[in-house]
């Protein structure tokens, strides 16, 4: 197997409502971002991260549009859909090409369009995630199914509503540094926990918002990277996923995320890096309850401790595990597709050090957890400079 | 929801119809080909009792559209006596009910109408026992 390193990352200038553009604009702009990013004139095969555009937008065949709109025809263009975790499912496909030798540079992007569409239907997308005919036909919102992680999660480790949204505080705090962020303002506790109830004991606050955006990478052998690229390479150590059971109801465990928990511990493997020679954390905060529960699945705290470590100030930039530099899903914005994508662009960035006011200061390695439906699936990423 | 997929999921809605290993002996509500604790395919069809108990709820005050008319409601992961758990809506409780631990029984009752001219859902929610 062949090292691969990303020696391009693009994104659109903002993310959030994008009346402007269509989804194949959306697109197209961030994957020509990544392609001047890395300064490579041609690609070999795309890969696109897309949940579900024909719910979203009535668009399948997704592919096969970005290529011919991107310019890329004939090039193979695969779409890869895990839910949530499409564009790091994505990401994997093109790692497993180019490590395989089948292709030398490979476009990965991630995109979504979620505005189209109603609230209600915006919804209903989203719970096609869940198990449709075991979970959402009792009529439990994706909102619901976090909170009852949350309910679970409070009463076997006491985690309070005040340190969930700690972590919708601590995102939106990063995400004010983020000129691409969705939500760039600063919340407080008091403004999380005075918003509406979503799903008890979720507020609106401390959930992801419905977001147009894409993100894209490009990738290539490390061995052509310095060769290749304009901007500082980064190698990919790792790219692992696993699964677990559709329904959150089935989980062995109502308060791990356990699917994240083996994939982190392959990647820990493949890299030969432990946590705590890891600078930075993007992880997958689609509700506050989330992020706690992904930081005890990587192993950055014991569990249990996840609340307390976030009212501690632990996971902001600057203190000992920085996590959501970005500003995360809650700020940034959750297209859902081209979350596990722009993930991998903002440690691209942070560790050539071109983060401006959110740098992790001297950051080389970075984690990315990008996860599907409540656990399903999770796609783990970790990236060194080269 | 298309007629068809209702139909075939009567008999867990309606009747409780589990599939039991029959190597194993572990429960699966609703059934499956192959059991994922011993790869065993052969499996026999047994009514699920209808008792069993909260792990965890909340309640959902922002719903789907076709549940429009019933928010807010309370919605539970229950786990069935048998050993199957399952998502369900959780009514006719008073303060103090909504508890994980909280023993609960299915009952058959309306679950949504498929809009104006649709068919009606029907299955089980759960109620305090």
């Amino acid at each position: 197997m062949r090292d691969v390193a990303i020696i391009g990352v693009g994104m659109n200038k903002k993310w959030g409502e994008l009346w402007e553009m269509s989804m194949r604009d959306i697109f197209v702009e961030a994957a020509l971002d990544a392609i001047d990013n890395a300064g490579v004139d041609h690609v070999d095969s795309m890969y696109v991260g897309c949940m579900s555009g024909g719910l979203f937008t009535g668009q399948e065949h997704i592919g096969a549009l970005m290529a011919d709109y991107l310019g890329q025809c004939p090039v193979p263009a695969t779409r890869v859909e895990s839910a949530c975790a499409s564009g790091g499912a994505a990401v994997r496909a093109g790692f497993m090409e180019v490590a395989s030798g089948m292709s030398d540079i490979v476009l990965v992007g991630g995109v979504e369009k979620m505005n189209d569409v109603s609230g209600d239907d915006a919804t209903y997308a989203l719970a096609t995630a869940s198990d449709q005919e075991w979970e959402a036909f009792s009529g439990v919102t994706f909102p619901g199914l976090y909170a009852m992680m949350a309910v679970a999660h409070m009463h076997s480790y006491g985690t309070t509503i005040e340190q969930l949204a700690a972590v919708a505080v601590k995102n939106h705090a990063n995400g004010s540094k983020n000129p691409r962020a969705q939500f760039p303002m600063k919340i407080t506790v008091d403004t999380v926990l005075s918003s509406v109830l979503v799903a008890d004991p979720l507020h609106i606050l401390d959930c992801s918002p419905i977001t147009d955006g894409a993100a894209a990478v490009i990738l290539c052998p490390a061995d052509r990277a310095k060769q290749l690229a304009k901007n500082a390479p980064v190698q990919i150590l790792a790219s692992t996923q696993a699964s677990d059971t559709i329904a959150y109801h089935s989980r062995a465990d109502l308060t791990a995320i356990e699917s994240t928990a083996k994939a982190a511990a392959a990647a820990y493997k493949m890299s030969g890096k432990r946590p705590d020679q890891i600078d930075l954390f993007e992880v997958h905060d689609c509700f506050t309850i989330a992020e706690i529960m992904v930081m005890e699945a990587l192993g950055l705290v014991e569990k249990g401790k996840g609340g307390p470590a976030v009212e501690a100030g632990e996971t902001a930039i600057g203190a000992s595990i920085p996590i959501n530099a970005s500003g995360g899903l809650k700020s940034k914005g959750h297209p859902v597709g081209a979350t596990g994508v722009a993930q991998i662009v903002e440690v691209v960035e942070q560790l050539r050090g071109a983060s401006g006011e959110r740098q992790v200061a001297g950051a080389r390695v970075g984690l990315t957890q990008n996860m599907g439906g409540t656990g399903a699936s999770s796609v783990v990423h970790i990236l060194e400079v080269m | 929801m298309p007629t068809a997929r209702a139909w075939r999921e009567y008999p867990q809605r309606y009747r409780y119809e589990a599939a039991v290993c029959a190597k194993c002996g572990k429960w699966f509500f609703p059934p499956r080909l192959v059991c994922d604790a011993c790869g065993h395919r052969e499996f026999e069809t047994k009514t699920m009792k209808r008792t069993g108990k909260i792990l965890t709820h909340t309640v959902i005050r922002v719903p789907p559209a076709p549940f429009k008319d019933q928010a807010p409601f309370a919605v539970a992961v229950v786990e069935m006596d048998d050993g199957p758990r399952i998502t369900t809506q959780y009514v006719d409780w008073k303060e103090g009910q909504l508890l994980i631990g909280q023993k609960v029984r299915l009952e058959f009752r309306k679950i949504y109408t498929d809009g104006h001219a649709g068919t009606i859902q029907y299955g089980y929610k759960a109620v305090p026992a």
